[in-house]
């Protein structure tokens, strides 16, 4: 699926493929209002890639901190609706590339087609739907993605097979999500043999499209390590439980970022 | 069980999990290679001699099958029809839930799984699980919402008793959907040893198929057994009631594909369709995808999952299989919505009428006859799903 639209995460990995490093956050966590501000701090802190969760009830895949900061969003209010409406502008400040993950049934509710133009409109880049399976998105609703010029990254895990990951690092574009190890987010303390073993397996395939780690990434130690083996990491439930405990200013996120990658 | 896996038409899955535009496998990468291997095997399992001597054994000599159909004379004279009960209450562990979790653990011993890992609302299904496992020697994990925990202690004891390990599912709502959230937390956690035995025809496929191809027992005797008793094989109606539909599932099996019958399905409205406190899934639901299927669900306009009521804890799921999301949208079945009041009292009515205390998720379908416009030479089977013991606390404040 490659798609004529000039996507940001895209031109990223064209011009840096090292050490790059991709936080997540919850939409509207701690307090409804604060997506933009958070948003902002992480662009001034210097990170390369943003993933905002619009937060479901049912979170499957994540683990009890993202859980719980996708219950607090929704009871401060935050839906895809209220969340564009946010966005809206952000580009006039904001280059870093925008990723919205979350899962699939609030976004089949807005309406597929109109999510991706809302997506386009705003400025947001790619997505990413960890319950919308590969093959499912490519019966029906790769073209409407493709339209729009939005890009919808998909997960590899150690249990992944290898003619499995060619078949998705064929189908992907923008990168591939490795996630380190059989869990759900925020569940995996450091970086196992059994990990890095997976890591240099993916390493040697020579994927087409570059891969950042996520899950267990959350300290400088897991990163370096992570981006040892990928063109980065990814971030989450550590950076919400410091926005937690640390609260949402310009300097807790840029001293949190400064603990990953100095 | 041959003809079963002849399933060339259209109330049965498509080989890529659909029924009309409802099922599926939306699941994380996390749990395909585990979805995955299931649905390649299933069929090939279920099919093996071995599989289904060990299967037909079990059933007949531990579950206690064939299970009776009843000729419910006083109750037919009341509702003015032939009413047959298909007595799976007399299933060992108390319904039909054992039909499933006996084919499960089978299919996850030839699996190479040496870990079960299950969800449970009112503790039937967990109970079933835990009986299987004690019986295989096999390790049990099951997730049980705290709350749900508290209001059906007894059945958390047996499950302790039988050896399972009891987790409360403390995220959400603490109930049953978020017990098959930390479930399937549990199995992407562990994917290599662990088979996760879902307790309905919910669920990713292969899930729905399978279960339901378990609990086809039950229309399969029913057929039989009927033939036997009237010179026919089909009713005019079959009920069963629908949570996410397992009974109904193995209920309806056999008639799907037999237009005469009329397939009947009693939903838990709880307080009433509009009062805010409901089960009735076609009733309010909207498609969607939940647990790992397309089917329909109760859920905001933004598609966040909402929070179910029913006074009986079987039927207090926010969606319901994509099979029944299927018969429901095609007009193939008829979706009563029974509200808490209507099915304790169809409850103490069998009781009184027939010496039978049927379980409160029963009692649902029970009440759907006075919903039927019934005339005096229909022949009904209602599923009686199961046993009311687990209910006596909630029935005797109605005494």
């Amino acid at each position: 699926m490659t798609t004529t639209i000039p996507n940001r995460i895209s031109t990223l990995f064209e011009q840096r493929n090292k050490r790059l490093l991709n936080v997540y956050f919850t939409a509207g966590f701690p307090h409804l209002d604060d997506t933009r501000m958070v948003l902002r701090g992480l662009q001034d802190a210097g990170v390369d890639l943003v993933e905002i969760g619009m937060p479901y009830s049912d979170p499957v895949a994540d683990g009890e901190t993202i859980q719980q900061s996708n219950g607090v969003a929704l009871e401060n209010g935050m839906s895809i609706k209220t969340l564009f409406a946010q966005l809206a502008g952000c580009r006039e400040e904001i280059t870093v590339p925008i990723l919205l993950m979350g899962y699939v049934n609030p976004v089949l509710q807005y309406g597929v087609e109109n999510f991706c133009r809302m997506c386009r409109q705003v400025g947001v880049d790619g997505v990413i739907l960890p319950d919308l399976p590969l093959d499912l998105f490519l019966a029906e609703y790769a073209p409407i993605f493709r339209e729009y010029g939005i890009l919808n990254v998909h997960l590899i895990t150690p249990q992944t097979t290898d003619a499995r990951i060619r078949f998705i690092d064929q189908e992907s574009d923008g990168f591939i999500y490795m996630v380190s190890s059989a869990s759900i987010t925020g569940s995996v303390k450091g970086i196992s043999d059994g990990m890095r073993a997976y890591f240099e397996r993916i390493e040697a395939m020579n994927l087409r499209n570059p891969r950042l780690i996520g899950f267990g990434i959350s300290d400088q130690e897991t990163f370096n390590t992570a981006s040892q083996h990928a063109n980065g990491a990814i971030v989450g439930s550590a950076f919400i439980r410091h926005l937690q405990d640390h609260g949402t200013s310009a300097e807790s996120i840029r001293s949190f970022v400064q603990t990953i990658r100095p | 069980m041959q003809d079963i896996l002849d399933t060339q038409t259209s109330f049965a899955v498509s080989d890529t999990g659909f029924y009309g535009r409802f099922g599926g496998a939306f699941i994380p990468e996390m749990l395909y290679p585990n979805v995955e291997e299931l649905r390649q095997n299933y069929l090939s399992i279920i099919a093996d001699p071995s599989f289904q001597a060990e299967f037909w054994q079990l059933l007949e000599d531990y579950v206690g099958r064939p299970t009776p159909l009843f000729l419910a004379k006083r109750l037919s004279a009341k509702k003015g029809a032939t009413i047959y009960l298909k007595r799976e209450d007399l299933c060992h562990t108390g319904a039909h839930k054992v039909n499933n979790t006996i084919g499960q653990i089978l299919v996850a011993q030839r699996l190479g799984k040496k870990r079960i890992v299950a969800e449970t609302g009112a503790g039937q299904h967990g109970v079933a699980t835990a009986t299987v496992c004690a019986l295989m020697g096999l390790e049990c994990i099951v997730y049980m919402g705290a709350i749900d925990m508290e209001r059906q202690k007894p059945n958390v004891d047996r499950m302790r008793m039988l050896g399972a390990t009891v987790i409360p599912a403390k995220s959400g709502s603490q109930t049953l959907k978020d017990a098959t959230n930390e479930a399937m937390r549990h199995w992407i956690n562990n994917p290599v040893d662990t088979h996760y035995i879902i307790g309905s025809v919910v669920g990713p496929h292969p899930y729905p198929d399978m279960v339901a191809r378990f609990q086809s027992v039950i229309s399969q005797e029913v057929r039989q057994q009927l033939l036997a008793k009237t010179g026919r094989e089909n009713p005019d109606y079959m009920v069963a009631c629908v949570g996410g539909g397992s009974n109904a599932a193995g209920a309806f099996f056999h008639f799907l594909h037999e237009p005469s019958v009329r397939l009947v399905a009693a939903e838990a409205a709880g307080m009433g369709v509009s009062s805010g406190h409901s089960a009735a899934t076609t009733a309010l639901g909207k498609p969607g995808v939940l647990h790992g299927s397309r089917t329909i669900l109760m859920q905001t306009d933004d598609g966040q999952v909402t929070e179910p009521y029913s006074i009986s804890a079987g039927l207090d799921y926010p969606g319901i299989g994509p099979l029944h999301a299927h018969l429901f949208d095609s007009g193939r079945g008829d979706f009563y919505a029974i509200t808490d009041e209507e099915a304790l009292a169809a409850g103490f009515e069998l009781s009184k009428l027939e010496g039978i205390i049927p379980a409160l998720e029963t009692a649902h379908a029970l009440a759907a006859l006075d919903k039927m416009s019934l005339k005096a030479n229909d022949v009904v089977v209602v599923c009686l799903s199961g046993r009311g013991d687990k209910d006596l606390s909630t029935y005797s404040k109605h005494l």
